[in-house]
């Protein structure tokens, strides 16, 4: 479908705010047309940090991952030289095979199985087979792997296609001191849990972004995912109060006090009475380290980052990393990792890891219901004859945990990218 | 059930374990899962790991599922409620079984493998799973007991499965 926008840009066309009669409406043609998802490609994940991956995932020279971002075949490999993390766009300078082909591993040496021109891990063209047919001297810098620019912070990796945009720090504004609080309470010591949950389904990228922070739904769609923490003996009668935080730049917060443990200082029975000692010191030398606001924050708060655009860190009774990854209007591609402090305590790594896959996980109690809601609201989108998405929750007063503000930051962001024409 | 007339298990037949396999795919498929938990020990679990990852152990990798008794029955009682939305109204499934093959038996375990295919159909969409399932068979009482369900995809992710919102 085209979509005409004589009088506004393609944004705000689809994203209309009027705070004095405090609404906040999404056209549904943001999730459903061609146009806008196209726009979506260049003018916002062309243009903003991307997450790729997290530093200890390739601890030692040659240690190599091999992922898209924004749907860019991208490979991240640790300099042998340099012990820097580079990243390339993973394409033979030669004529396009990949040079990368396994998902992960360690090697020095890339040799293309094309035509085996061979590259280092600093991505420098080091062998062409039968080099004396370039009658000139080969252009030996000029066919190096392409690389992509890539900053990290504190250890999540993250690359852009826009030489001109702002250093990564600054872009992150407020977010930052949320990767903080989950780096910190893990005394910056943090690695990537084995296992890798890699799934789809059919609906628009920006339902999962709103799903990914919206506090509202929780007890509607996840009643059997309480029920079970019933069972476990969590008492859940002081329920889930917070707050809700736009952090600039479209990156946005949902907090919140809820009845289940941390596995960061946080003691519930469910540890055993046999790690109560232990996570009362941990939470001591936080409180040390940090002071009491700070590491009140990081152990007694749960929270749902987004970061704009597509990266989610639920920093709740694990600490997951998805990426949301559009391939069409209403197709959407997620991964997802743990990450947990390293040398962990046995029983509250279990603990983790159970609270995962049983909450976040495609095998879990509540994640395929999450899906089920966002394909039905797809399909709820074509029937054309509702044009418009309400999310005005919570205008005009201090949002709560079941507002809306959240999303809003996201919306208001995504309205200014795509009304940019660059 | 199948009625094992033998005392040890170290003479059972594969296809007396076949017929145990395929009524346990039965339940599945009929969504009598009540009956279904029965099967299963005190001291059971119940596995999928992760695509990319189909030797991850529960206690340090993440898995897809994990399940001891306790989260089995839990995962049973949510699957009959109407609330497992990415389930009400269940879909029709089938699950074949074969390749069987007994790798170890002694007088009261069996492990076994073999090859399962699952087809997941609901709401105009269709879903394959292909895996290798291990099984850890007790037998006690003339019956079998499953002490451990193993199942590792062979999809190398789940993009196209989107979740393993069933028992597999
Ligand atoms: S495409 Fe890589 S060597 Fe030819
Ligand atoms: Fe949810």
């Amino acid at each position: 479908m085209t979509i005409t926008t004589t009088d506004t840009g393609l944004g705000s066309h689809h994203v209309i705010e009027e705070p004095e009669s405090r609404t906040f409406r999404v056209r549904r043609t943001a999730m459903t047309s061609q146009d806008v998802f196209e726009a979506e490609r260049e003018r916002i994940f062309a243009h903003t940090w991307l997450y790729l991956g997290h530093e200890s995932e390739i601890p030692d020279k040659g240690d190599y991952v091999r992922r898209p971002v924004g749907g860019r075949p991208l490979f991240m490999v640790r300099g042998a030289k340099t012990g820097e993390v580079n990243v390339f766009h993973n394409t033979c300078t030669h004529r396009g095979a990949a040079i990368c082909r396994a998902d992960k591993g360690s090697q020095k040496v890339f040799q293309c199985f094309y035509h085996a021109w061979t590259f280092d891990s600093e991505g420098e063209l080091k062998g062409v087979p039968g080099e004396d047919a370039y009658v000139d001297e080969i252009d030996r810098a000029g066919l190096a792997l392409q690389k992509v620019r890539t900053e990290s912070y504190r250890g999540f990796v993250f690359v852009t296609f826009d030489p001109e945009i702002e250093d990564l720090t600054t872009y992150l504004a407020g977010a930052r001191q949320y990767l903080d609080y989950v780096v910190d309470a893990m005394n910056g010591e943090v690695e990537v849990v084995p296992g890798t949950n890699e799934y789809g389904f059919d609906a628009n990228w920006k339902l999962l972004v709103e799903n990914s922070i919206d506090g509202y739904h929780a007890s509607s769609t996840h009643d059997t995912y309480f029920k079970y923490l019933q069972t476990l003996g969590t008492d859940l009668s002081i329920g889930v109060s917070g707050v809700t935080k736009d952090l600039g730049n479209g990156h946005a917060v949902l907090e919140y006090r809820a009845p289940w443990g941390r596995p960061v200082a946080s003691w519930e029975p469910l540890f055993g009475e046999d790690s109560k000692e232990e996570i009362a010191q941990l939470k001591a030398d936080l409180v040390e380290k940090h002071g009491p606001e700070k590491a009140e924050m990081m152990t007694e708060i749960n929270r749902n980052l987004l970061i704009y655009p597509n990266l989610v860190i639920n920093d709740i009774m694990a600490v997951t990393v998805r990426t949301l990854v559009p391939t069409a209007p209403d197709r959407v591609e997620v991964t997802a990792w743990e990450i947990a402090p390293k040398g962990e305590l046995p029983q509250l790594r279990q603990r983790r890891l159970d609270s995962f896959l049983t909450f976040l996980g495609p095998g879990g109690f509540a994640t395929p219901d999450d899906l089920e809601a966002l394909e039905s609201c797809q399909q709820g989108f074509s029937s054309g004859g509702v044009e418009w998405n309400d999310i005005s929750r919570g205008m005009g007063r201090a949002a709560q945990a079941t507002d809306e503000e959240q999303m809003r930051a996201f919306w208001r962001r995504w309205r200014d990218q795509l009304d940019t024409t660059n | 059930m199948t009625t094992i007339t033998r005392e040890n298990a170290a003479t059972v037949t594969r296809a007396e374990v076949e017929d145990f396999l395929y009524q346990e795919a039965a339940l599945l498929d009929e969504w009598d899962l009540p009956t279904w938990l029965d099967l299963f020990t005190e001291d059971a679990i119940y596995q999928v790991p992760c695509n990319d990852d189909p030797t991850g152990a529960g206690d340090r990798s993440l898995m897809l599922i994990d399940d001891n008794r306790l989260r089995l029955a839990s995962r049973v009682e949510r699957l009959g409620s109407r609330k497992a939305h990415r389930e009400y109204p269940h879909s029709n499934l089938r699950h074949f079984i074969s390749n069987v093959r007994i790798l170890e038996q002694d007088s009261e375990v069996l492990k076994i493998t073999c090859s399962m295919l699952v087809g997941r159909f609901r709401a105009n969409r269709e879903t394959w799973y292909c895996a290798r399932a291990d099984y850890d068979l007790l037998l006690s009482g003339g019956a079998f007991r499953i002490r451990r369900k193993r199942v590792a995809l062979d999809m190398t992710t789940l993009r196209h499965s989107s979740d393993v919102a069933i028992i597999l």
